[in-house]
């Protein structure tokens, strides 16, 4: 059974899915019962979402698709024909 | 895979996703370009070594980050690990946790309280080698294993990079809550650990 310190000394091991299934339980089960540990867990699990997602938010540049199209080359342009 | 064009067609989907995570690495628009175009050359002479059924995205990650370090990293200035933020665990959390909290309106949420390029200055401003790990786990969400081999550094460092990585960040962002007057000065604001 895992006290405060230990859960959220394991906060970003847990968010991040890396923990073994035994101390992942013992941290959900901690969870459950104390709600200080669980906003904390909240937050930070609403943080990453929010890092995620807004430093995916970049457009391409016109043309980009393009130039990656001529990388795969003539092998490609010929190769291929439908 | 069955052909290169299959192969072609799949990889081209993660375009929009490497490119973000190019401009991330290299800081501007046109190295990122050069970096994706880098990535796709690569994978397409090296369509050879990837193994059907595994993950084609992890496969291209891994191949932009060994050309960023390859190509890029040289030219760039090397930063002193100690110019790094130091500050305490849960440090956003102690001082807008509550915030957030107490308000119920959409306009308060995590979400709102940060634009889209306030996230992205305060991941680029840490220095490189703590921001790729950061890159690879809060952004594109790769296990610590995958970045590991990525980085071709061990799992603990992966761990200990990330660990100072991300309170950095949190210490950029409450700047920026600061500045726009969200949060008072950091200095008056030690509230009490936990609870």
């Amino acid at each position: 059974m895992a006290d405060c310190n230990e859960t959220l000394r394991e906060l970003h091991a847990f968010l991040d899915g890396e923990l073994t299934p035994e101390t992942h339980e013992a941290i959900h089960h901690h969870l459950e019962g104390c709600m200080d540990c669980l906003q904390a867990f909240d937050f930070h699990a609403e943080l990453k979402v929010v890092i995620s997602q807004k430093c995916q938010s970049d457009e391409m540049p016109d043309g980009l698709m393009l130039k990656i199209e001529q990388c795969f080359g003539d092998e490609y342009l010929d190769g291929d024909p439908v | 895979m069955a052909d290169r064009a299959e192969f072609a067609q799949q990889a081209m989907e993660f375009a929009p996703q490497l490119y973000s995570a190019a401009l991330r690495m290299t800081l501007n628009r046109s190295d990122a370009e050069d970096l994706v175009q880098e990535t796709f050359l690569r994978a397409y002479r090296g369509f050879g070594s990837f193994e059907d059924g595994t993950n084609l995205r992890a496969w291209l990650f891994r191949i932009l980050t060994n050309t960023f370090i390859n190509t890029y990293r040289a030219k760039q200035r090397r930063v002193q690990e100690t110019d790094l933020a130091d500050v305490e665990d849960l440090y956003l959390y102690k001082r807008i946790g509550s915030l957030e909290r107490a308000s119920q309106s959409a306009e308060e949420t995590l979400f709102e309280m940060f634009t889209d390029d306030e996230v992205k200055a305060a991941l680029e401003a840490l220095p490189e080698t703590f921001r790729l790990p950061v890159l690879l786990a809060d952004v594109e969400e790769f296990s610590y294993k995958e970045i590991a081999e990525m980085l071709d550094i061990p799992i603990g460092t992966v761990m200990s990079r990330l660990h100072r990585g991300r309170k950095a960040m949190q210490k950029a962002l409450i700047d920026y809550a600061t500045e726009r007057g969200i949060v008072t000065s950091p200095v008056d604001t030690e509230s009490p650990a936990h609870g």
